[in-house]
Parts: structure tokens; sequence; C-alpha cells
């Protein structure tokens, strides 16, 4: 299968496309940013997915599939620059699929989009509304991409289109939102009398997730998970990470002071609450399980 | 905190079917450790404090999944934690049980955390049907804060039933075993509540009783089982026909709760 991989250079991106050569598939890359290195594979495209060379990789190769993962979500993105990449970037390259008649695109979210909130139920199935945006503005973008992605459905039912939710990915790389937010500032900051359950599963699952639901023509939306989430002590525990319990009225004011890293007001509730999934749907479709427990997901990716 | 834990207790948590992982946590975040010294508590204010005698006990299933549904009292729910106990202690093998917590449990600190890791959840209905589709047993008051916020003069009447239960019972075809529960309307005799301070923190109400500190009075307290129901159907019937298989379970605990009292005499 000729497969074309947006923000490739991604840590994700860089074991999926290992491991889709490896499988036999042909491998193109876009991605603004340069990868040295890259395995022979791969014909890498120097594009931002927003622009007409991106367009252009569509047109002149016509591929078979499409995984986009170009979207950040770095907070030190500036609101405006992530909002056009994940959403106008995500409506853009999927209208291009249509147009080039690309058969299978796989939009890879995140679990976050459903929010953390006090009142919702502990394992979020499919059919929960992404609320993140209410409490954590900076979550908007991502879950209007997430919901404008499912919307191929409909909008091009031709395309096999599917939206992966997946929850935090952990590993050796040490890179991707909970590395950062585990090893950002050298302490992390908990809630005092706070302890929810983290979601996450091994980044090679997690490539591994995607090339399953790449082969088997994969059509809907599905949280994608491996192992049962575990609370943010013990992942503060196996991973080695000082963890400090704040009281919440001072919680907001110690962020970006004392060693602690500067996020957004809006993660209080990502570290009161939890955000855990309901990956059964995943499961059944693809027949994926982990190869990694939590417990090994966390050593793999131990601070030593 | 070892010291908290009673080696019978962790024994008889040990033996739960529950699966926990190498740090002793299952997918839901219960923990055997919070779960032993929380028994351990509770199971000397059950054998000791409100001396708990159980009749009719093997009429909760030995496994599978059921609802149990009893009446409502006592201004703290001391009676969700007695059955909560009754099921790891004198029920054999010993169950664990999820009761659904009020909203306001979760949003504070401690509280919330705690809860979470004896694996009591908010009282959603979500939580309920995935509880009963995994084979666990979930205790439902029906009766709600209505029934926790009932006043002396009112004891052991049962106030309105929420119909939910037996919807949920039918769609996921779990038994429904009804229980009284005999003594909580004695230890908090409640003469009124505190509405304005309950408003600031957040709760339904506050209980103030006879001994005025809403602390339990050591009364002697009995929990009767009674046989399962079992209703037929898909949880998707009128209201009408919800209505009547309500009472037929609020007959029965109706029927318990006089032969508790008769008992007790």
């Amino acid at each position: 299968m000729k497969v074309v991989i947006t923000g490739i250079t991604a840590t994700l991106g860089r074991m999926l496309a290992e491991r889709l050569l490896t499988k036999g598939h042909q491998v193109l890359g876009i991605d603004r940013r340069p990868w040295p290195g890259a395995p022979q594979g791969v014909q890498m495209f120097k594009a931002d997915i927003r622009k007409r060379p991106a367009e252009n990789v569509l047109r002149m190769h016509r591929p078979d599939a499409l995984i986009h993962m170009a979207t950040v979500t770095h907070f030190t993105t500036r609101f405006e620059e992530r909002y056009k990449i994940n959403l106008i970037g995500t409506r853009k390259i999927l209208e291009e699929c249509a147009e080039h008649e690309v058969g299978q695109v796989i939009f890879i979210g995140r679990h976050t989009v459903y929010g953390a909130s006090a009142d919702s139920a502990l394992y979020h199935t499919e059919d929960d509304p992404p609320l993140a945006g209410a409490t954590f503005p900076e979550l908007a973008d991502m879950s209007a991409a997430d919901f404008y992605a499912s919307s191929a459905l409909w909008r091009w039912p031709q395309i096999d289109t599917a939206v992966l939710r997946l929850v935090y990915t952990l590993g050796p790389s040490r890179r991707g939102t909970l590395a950062n937010f585990l090893g950002g500032g050298g302490r992390v900051a908990t809630v005092l009398g706070f302890d929810p359950l983290f979601h996450l599963m091994h980044e090679r699952d997690a490539a591994e997730a995607i090339i399953m639901a790449l082969e088997s023509k994969l059509r809907g939306v599905f949280n994608v998970a491996g192992p049962d989430p575990v609370p943010l002590s013990l992942l503060c525990k196996v991973t080695g990470v000082h963890a400090v319990a704040l009281p919440e009225p001072i919680y907001p004011f110690m962020l970006g002071h004392f060693g602690f890293p500067k996020l957004p007001i809006g993660i209080v509730n990502h570290v009161k609450y939890p955000i855990v999934v309901d990956d059964t749907a995943f499961k059944t479709a693809t027949g994926f399980e982990p190869s990694c427990d939590a417990i090994q997901t966390m050593e793999a990716f131990r601070w030593l | 905190m070892a010291f908290l834990i009673d080696r019978e207790i962790a024994e008889r948590v040990r033996e739960l079917d529950l699966s926990f992982n190498e740090y002793g946590l299952d997918k839901y975040g219960i923990s055997q450790k919070y779960l032993s010294i929380f028994h351990t508590i509770l199971g000397r204010a059950y054998r000791h404090y409100f001396r708990v005698e159980c009749t009719g006990l093997a009429n909760v299933p030995a496994q599978g999944r059921a609802l149990l549904i009893g009446n409502h009292s006592g201004g703290l729910p001391l009676d969700a934690g007695m059955v909560l106990a009754s099921m790891l202690l004198d029920h054999e093998p010993p169950r664990h049980a999820h009761s659904m917590v009020e909203y306001f449990a979760q949003h504070w600190p401690f509280v919330s955390q705690f809860f979470n890791r004896i694996g009591q959840f908010t009282g959603l209905p979500e939580h309920a049907e995935r509880f009963l589709r995994e084979d666990r047993l979930v205790v439902v008051f029906p009766e709600g804060a209505r029934g926790t916020g009932k006043l002396y003069k009112d004891k052991y009447q049962l106030v309105r039933f929420g119909t939910g239960f037996v919807r949920l019972a039918m769609r996921t075809q779990s038994p429904i075993v009804p229980f009284a529960f005999i003594g909580g309307e004695e230890a908090i005799p409640t003469m009124f509540h505190m509405t304005r301070l309950a408003k600031m923190i957040g709760a339904p109400y506050i209980p103030v009783p006879w001994q005025i500190l809403p602390v339990p009075l050591p009364v002697k307290c009995t929990i009767h089982y009674g046989a399962p129901l079992f209703f037929e159907g898909d949880g998707a019937e009128s209201d009408e026909e919800i209505e009547k298989h309500v009472e037929e379970v609020k007959d029965a605990i109706r029927g318990l709760i006089s032969k508790g009292l008769e008992m007790r005499r």
C-alpha cells in the first residue's frame, strides 16, 4: 500500500514509518521539519499541509491511504497558530484527499478531547461528546479538528475514514504530551487530595494500533488504549518523577515558578479528574492487543 | 499505615473477585491497600459499634451481577457502609459492592480520592451499567438524598423511588435483591437540616440530630436481605409498566422493614 504520513517527523510518525516499511508498504512523508537520517524507503517532502506543495504530493503520487498526524498540542505554540494547523490544516488535507481520490484516511486524535470533569463517567465511550474546550480552551481546536475529521464519514462516504482517539503515549523516546508533563521542569505539581487515573500506552503499541487500523480498513470513531489506567501517584512513582501535592487554591500561582513547569490553567482539571476511555470497540474491530502493560510502559519511560 | 489493616480483613480483600495488578490496583483504580484500611475501620463499626446482624445473606448471589436495593436512612450514608461491610465480612465468598455516590463527593479533595480507591463512584447510570455488565454487585438507594434527608418523624417510611434502577436491571438482566436496613433512623435521628451551610459547601443537606453532632449513636443495626426479584423485559417498557415493578420492589422492602422492626421488639 502507498501511504502518506503527515507530521511524519514526530516520534510516533517515525516509528510508524519504520514499521510500515518493514511490512512492505511504500511510505511518503510530509512535514515542515526535516528528518535527517530518514530510512531509505521513506520519500520525504518538506511542505506545510496548508500549502500547495503538500497537495502536490497527493496529486502526483496518488496514495492509497493517508495518516494525518500533523497536529500540535504544544502549549508553547500560540493559539492562533495551533488553530490554523489543527483545524484549517485538517480541513484542507481531508478536502484534498477527497479530490485526489485517496481511499483511506486515518486521523490521529487524542483522548483528552473528552475533557476531565468531576461529573463524567469513568470510562468514556466514543458516544460521549468532546467537552475538553469547556474547561481547557487550549484543547478546543483539537476537539474541533477531531469532530471535523469524523464528519468526513458522511461528507465523503467513499473514503474509509477512521478517527483514532489515542491515550497518552509513553516510552523510551521520552517525548510526547505526557512525557513533557512528567519531565518538563523536574517536578510534577499534583493537586492535594486528588489522585486521578491516567490512561497511557507504549508508543510502540500505539504505532502498531495505527497499522492495524490501516490494514483492517477501519471506518468510524474509535478510542485507542492498551493497558488499564493507573493513578497519577503510581505514574510518578514508577517513572521516578518527584511529585509535589499543592493545595488547589495556590496551584495556579505555582505553575511556572519554583521549578514547576509553566502550563495553562486548564491543566488543573486534568490533574484532578481522570480521562479514561473504553477501547472495546477498537479491540473488537481490529483484534488489537497491547504488548506492554501499564507498568512495563512506565518502566520503559523511567528517568534513570 | 499497616497498623490500620486487620490481617483477617486483608485476607478477605485478597479473596475478592477483582483482578489487581502487581501494585494492588484494578482497572478502576480500586486499591487493595485502601480497601483493607476502609474495611478494617468499617469492620470495627460493623462488629462492635453497630453490632450488625444480617438475615438472608444467601439471597445475594455468590457470583455474578445483582442490584441491591434498599431503604435509605440516617442522615449519613452509614447504611451503605454497613451493606458494603456485610458483603465483605459476612457474605461467602466475600464480595465487593459498588455503591452509587452523590455527585458532590467527587468535588471534595481527599474524599473523592478515597472513594475512588475503594471503588465507590458517582451515581451515574453509565457506572451502574458497566459494573453490572462486568458481573459485579451494585448497591442503589432509589430514594437518593430524599431518603437520607428524611426526618426522624418520618422514620422507616419510604419516600418516592426513582425508576431508573428497574430499567437498568431489565436491560442488563440483573436480579434485584431487596433489603431493609434497620437502626439507621435511630443512630442519627434527624430533627432538622442546616440548609444554608449545606449550600455553602455543596452538600445536599446537613442533618442535625438529637445528639447535635452528626455522629451516629451506637444503635444495634440489622440488615435483612430478601429473595431476588427478576423482571422480564428489555427496559424500554412504558412508565406505567416500570412503575408496577418499582411498587413490587417497594412492597418487598416494606415487608422486610416490618419483619426487621418486629424482630427488634
